[in-house]
């Protein structure tokens, strides 16, 4: 969800004042199809790749990671013979959470698309900035990024089949049928590969969560902010969650899909989906209150999430102009880890204005 | 012991003394003082203004890759980014474009810089502050800075049309941008590509190497990626070339100021002398009461510095005012047009405050040092019974010593340049005009002994006039030091101007044949005729010829101004027919192409007929011969001229800028300019007149040396209120005298006629001697100066009328000046005035 916040915010003068471009619209029916829908969809507003995920290193040390490549159609200048033509532009955001560091290291990038230089590719999962990428080598995703005071040399190798989300991969984000995105997940990756904090290098291993989702539509009415949480479980299973939130912190529109660790799917409704924050996080920074311990039911699962570390906010004015939260937590069920993933919260530093 | 008491009391006595004529030395100081701290405090502010503006839009760049001639392949853009020394690149598009909104004649261009917002943000944090940075994506919006935003009247939500080859575009203003500098305009660089011809093409890219990487390891190991017309430079060179261009100009006022000064310090050294005289009596009291020598000569010296540091105060507030005075009327640039655009304030610069106010005072210490030393010499018994003044000449200078510094000046001529300034011209100056005020006594003595065989001088108070000057020539040549000083100034630099100006009309009829002129915009231009538009000019009724030229800016070397690259039609055989040719030419021979270069080229860059050189064309270095040098007075910064059936076999470019029309017998001039503006409407061309243009240039000529004229006027007249005082000083002191000369029988109007004799006859002293001087200035500013600081020569050509005038002018005021101080002298009664003693 942050995606979309992040490009709502960046270009929000392009959505009001873009040309007529014909986006194509997102309709419910048309099946995924890979390995094609691993590439680009260039003619769409909106698209991103998105990792999250945990790892550990060989001192038991933990770490969660973000790395994440927007691509984004402006309708600007889409008949200009230049080059340089700013057809599609390209967004990176990169974070490590170093947990026994007691901080979070972010970086981000921004460019337009050509000379081989910042691409996404139709084909097959491959977007790159520059020296950060992130492509799909066989079955396996390999992720190089050299941040201001990190770097990340990550491989991801599935263990499951892709899951779509919403109805074959319609995911609704609002009450209108338009209001949505062709989405599918990648639960449980298997993590192995290289972290570079502190001036140290270090091998780790862990487990990590792919996105994949693009689109043509914007926010939903009314929606200020939203919650997102993504969790692979110990068993095997996986919960994808969010919900957008309005002006008072009430909910707009929910939804959630949990694959047990049978492999059996199941999707919830709005009315399906409660998000419930336990604990305040006061950020010195911006003043904003984020709820870094989070409540979340469906029927059949109850979960609670907390914060690897309370300070996640990523500021990210630079590029965006927004203030968010964005961090590893625990899956918790009677006092238990379950499961750990990931927590995303929007919208709590200043509503959007679209 | 008793000094000690007394000192204060006789400090305030001295000063309180000195009278107005102490005052003019200071005026001399405070003018001096004023033009110096004033014109280094604008070009101060200019320069920094530019650079500032080169430095924020330079950002981090480390390093800036740029193409010499218009522009470079985009491709090198990727190669470069992906290089590993490189952290960040961002590719440019500059350009000037012309505003049709400012008319036809508008010469300004408005600076286009098409950029890639997100690369750009990553060196350039200025633009990465841009309000709506997404705006910039727009192909139709701009950004203008905030002198842009003056210049062109226009506010964000505004509009600007910019010329594009034959056709305008509309911008829409989306925001400002904070750069402070020139009017400059940014919009997204694939707007710039698209709305300019530069598809494809990029002018300039700037790089941000990894941490560590070494620059001039990296800038050597880039070089060798480059294709020839492309070069690697630090990123501010641009600024430099700024300062480079105002360097020279700066040079020419500051030392117009320092002649002020010296000026300024000859004054203080004859009215103190003077007044040491006058004072003789008052002194040695002094030294009877008990004042050691020592205490005196401190005490003298003390008063020149306490008049030094007055005067010093007074010329650094009038320097500020003058500076701010000049940003706010005339720009930054003086007058000239270098630093277009710029309205910068003037902000106190306190070390280059305090350094004037220190010169200020040296000139005074080193005016009153001799008189000083001499008063504390004199012997008080002798000095209490009244001096004449002839003790001081009995010390002046031989001749010998002035032959010598003559030589000394001589000698340095010779020298070249430093650092591409002339400073040894200025050593020359300053050692010719000491040289001179060495040989006054010496020539005063020759000019009298001249003076007295005239028919004239059989006149009775004439010959008493003559006699009583013949007798105190020693103090006569000191009270004319500064008035010659300031006449050799003034009337070395009418020389100057008048040669200048006579080679520049000279030269506007030579290079302007034609009847017509027609003119899309300079190098560098966003504006320029394609091949379907010269066919449809050519095909005008009324046209006996038509030729077509184009210019173009080159790049030789990072830390110069860009050469002129002028294409037009050069005949071959008579070469001299086209161009002002100075010193002899070749004819044409066979293989290379021929170039005639303008003077600036042999000194800046060593280029020298009959040499194969190389010019860096967008496509590619073309060899060709330097055919002949000419002179050129509308490029500083060198100009090559290239036949253009030359540059279009080597380039394949065939549009223009620039044609000059020769018209049918009988046809209109302005009827044809009616119908070539009827082509082209929209203001987009603009027909000049050869007339119009030679004004136009003149008028600018003038613009640029009325700073000149002011300065000129300001030393005369301070040299004759030096004079004035110096007179007014011997009268007063020959009140004694003239009380004698009435009791002899003199009537008041026979001695005022003395005093005006003897006033005409020192100021043709003046004249003669200052003259002499001023004709071997005018060689040196001619010669030296002004070939070293701007590189073109000029024909001498000395403006007799106005120095006649001039002349006379100086004559009739000497003449009132003396006849002045006569009638104060006797006003008091002559009786008194013989009875009058100390």
């Amino acid at each position: 969800m942050i995606r979309r916040l992040l490009l709502a915010l960046l270009l929000a003068a392009v959505y009001t004042l873009a040309a007529a471009v014909d986006y194509p619209s997102v309709v419910a029916g048309r099946p995924l199809s890979f390995p094609r829908d691993y590439g680009s969809h260039p003619d769409f507003r909106n698209e991103w790749w998105y990792v999250t995920g945990w790892a550990k290193d060989a001192q038991g040390r933990d770490y969660g990671f973000q790395v994440t490549f927007f691509r984004h159609r402006p309708g600007v200048a889409e008949d200009s013979p230049s080059a340089f033509a700013p057809r599609q532009l390209l967004f990176a955001h990169v974070a490590l959470t170093d947990a026994a560091g007691g901080r979070l290291h972010h970086d981000q990038r921004a460019a337009r698309g050509g000379f081989g230089l910042a691409e996404a590719q139709r084909e097959d999962t491959a977007v790159w900035i520059g020296d950060w990428s992130l492509r799909r080598d066989g079955e396996t995703y390999r992720t190089r990024v050299e941040a201001g005071d990190f770097a990340l040399a990550l491989d991801f190798r599935p263990t499951q089949a892709p899951l779509p989300e919403g109805k074959g991969g319609y995911s609704r984000k609002g009450p209108l049928p338009r209001q949505a995105s062709y989405y599918y997940s990648l639960p449980h990756l298997a993590v192995s590969g290289r972290v570079a904090v502190a001036g140290q290098e270090r091998e780790v291993t862990g487990t990590a969560w792919l996105d994949h989702e693009w689109s043509s539509e914007g926010l939903a009415p009314g929606a200020v902010g939203w919650d997102w949480a993504g969790v692979n479980f110990k068993d095997g299973g996986a919960l994808m969650a969010f919900r957008l939130r309005d002006r008072k912190g009430a909910t707009v529109w929910s939804a959630a899909t949990w694959r047990d660790a049978g492999g059996k799917v199941r999707t919830f409704a709005p009315g399906d989906v409660v998000f419930t924050p336990r604990r305040r996080w006061h950020s010195p920074r911006s003043g904003a209150d984020y709820p870094v311990a989070m409540g979340i039911a469906v029927p059949g699962l109850k979960l609670e999430l907390e914060a690897l570390l309370d300070d996640q906010e990523i500021d990210g004015r630079r590029s965006t102009r927004a203030i968010y939260w964005e961090g590893a937590v625990r899956a918790l069920q009677a006092g238990v880890e379950v499961g750990v993933g990931y927590l995303e919260l929007t919208g709590y530093w200043q509503a959007l204005k679209l | 012991m008793a000094s000690l008491y007394l000192a204060p009391e006789v400090r305030r006595l001295a000063l309180a003394s000195q009278g107005w004529r102490g005052l003019v030395g200071v005026l001399a100081l405070v003018l001096g003082v004023a033009l110096g701290y004033g014109v280094h405090r604008v070009h101060a502010v200019a320069v920094a203004e530019a650079e500032e503006a080169a430095r924020r839009l330079a950002g981090e760049a480390d390093l800036a890759v740029q193409a010499i001639q218009g522009g470079m392949a985009e491709s090198l853009y990727p190669r470069l980014a992906t290089r590993p020394e490189v952290a960040a690149a961002s590719p440019l598009v500059e350009l000037e474009a012309k505003v049709p909104s400012k008319g036809p004649d508008g010469r300004e261009r408005l600076r286009v810089l098409g950029l890639d917002i997100f690369r750009a943000a990553e060196l350039q944090p200025v633009l990465a502050a841009l309000p709506e940075p997404t705006e910039a994506l727009y192909p139709d919006r701009v950004f203008l800075n905030p002198a842009a935003a003056a210049w062109l009247g226009v506010g964000p939500g505004g509009t600007v049309a910019l010329q594009s080859g034959m056709g305008a575009v509309t911008f829409k203003v989306a925001g400002t941008v904070d750069l402070p500098g020139q009017p400059l305009a940014i919009m997204d660089i694939a707007a710039a590509q698209g709305a300019f011809g530069f598809l494809g093409s990029l002018s300039r890219i700037d790089l941000r190497l990894k941490p560590g990487v070494d620059r001039t390891r990296a800038a050597t190991a880039l070089a060798s990626l480059l294709p020839a017309g492309v070069r690697i430079e630090p990123p501010t060179a641009r600024a430099r070339q700024v300062a480079e261009f105002t360097r020279a100009y700066r040079v020419n006022l500051g030392m117009l100021a320092l002649v002020a000064l010296f000026t300024g310090g000859l004054l203080v050294f004859s009215s103190q002398a003077l007044a040491v005289v006058r004072r003789r009596p008052q002194l040695a009291l002094l030294r009877t009461l008990g004042l050691s020598r020592r205490e005196l000569l401190t005490l003298l010296l003390a008063e020149a510095l306490v008049l030094g540091l007055a005067g010093s105060l007074v010329g650094v507030v009038l320097g500020q005012g003058l500076a701010d005075l000049l940003l706010r009327t005339v720009g930054a640039d003086l007058g000239s047009t270098y630093l277009r655009g710029l309205a910068p304030r003037a902000g106190v610069d306190w070390g280059m405050a305090a350094a004037y106010v220190a010169l200020g005072m040296a000139t005074a210490l080193a005016g009153s040092l001799a008189p000083a030393l001499e008063a504390a010499r004199a012997s008080p018994a002798r000095a209490l019974r009244g001096g004449d003044g002839e003790e001081l000449s009995a010390r002046r200078p031989s001749p010998r010593t002035g032959l010598f510094l003559a030589f000394l000046a001589g000698v340095a001529v010779g020298l070249p340049a430093v650092a591409r300034l002339p400073v040894f011209g200025y050593v020359a100056v300053a050692l010719f005009l000491l040289a001179a005020i060495a040989l006054l006594p010496w020539a005063t003595g020759l000019l009298l002994a001249l003076a007295a065989r005239l028919p004239l001088s059989r006149w009775v108070a004439a010959q008493l006039g003559l006699a009583q000057l013949r007798a105190a020539a020693g103090q006569v040549s000191l009270s004319l030091a500064p008035l010659v000083a300031s006449v050799a100034v003034a009337a070395a630099m009418a020389v100057m101007v008048g040669s200048f100006r006579h080679s520049l009309e000279d030269w506007l009829d030579r290079l302007l044949p034609a009847d017509l002129y027609l003119r899309t915009g300079g190098p560098g231009d966003s504006a320029f005729l394609p091949a379907e538009a010269q066919s449809r000019l050519a095909a005008l009724p009324g046209m006996a010829r038509i030729e077509f030229r184009r210019s173009l800016n080159l790049s030789l070397a990072p830390d110069k101004p860009p050469v002129a690259l002028l294409v037009r039609t050069v005949n071959a055989g008579t070469p001299d027919s086209t161009l002002p040719l100075v010193g002899p030419w070749r004819l044409p021979g066979r293989g290379y192409p021929e170039v005639w270069i303008s003077e600036a080229m042999p000194d800046l860059y060593g280029w020298h007929p009959g040499q194969i050189v190389e010019l860096p064309l967008e496509k590619g270095a073309l060899p060709a011969r330097v055919a002949g040098v000419w002179r050129d007075y509308a490029r500083s910064g060198g100009a090559i001229v290239l036949d253009r059936d030359a540059y279009v076999a080597a380039s394949g470019d065939t549009s223009a800028n620039e044609a000059a029309i020769w018209l049918a017998p009988g046809t209109e001039a302005g009827e044809v300019a009616r119908e070539i503006a009827d082509l082209f409407p929209g203001g987009r061309v603009a027909v000049e007149f050869p007339g119009e243009l030679k004004r136009f240039s003149l008028s600018l000529f003038d613009r640029t040396f009325a700073a000149t004229y002011a300065l000129e006027a300001a030393a005369v007249v301070v040299g004759l209120a030096g004079l004035s005082a110096s007179f007014a000083a011997l009268v007063l002191a020959r009140r004694r005298e003239f009380g004698v000369l009435r009791h002899l029988g003199m009537d008041r109007r026979a001695i005022a006629a003395m005093l005006a004799f003897q006033g005409a006859l020192l100021a043709s002293v003046a004249l003669v001697v200052g003259f002499v001087l001023g004709g071997v200035l005018s060689i040196v500013l001619i010669q030296v100066v002004n070939r070293q600081s701007f590189h073109w020569s000029m024909d001498m050509q000395v403006p007799w009328g106005p120095l006649a005038g001039f002349a006379a002018a100086v004559a009739c005021l000497a003449v009132l000046t003396a006849a002045a101080s006569g009638r104060l002298a006797m006003a008091r009664d002559a009786v008194l005035a013989v009875r009058e003693d100390w």
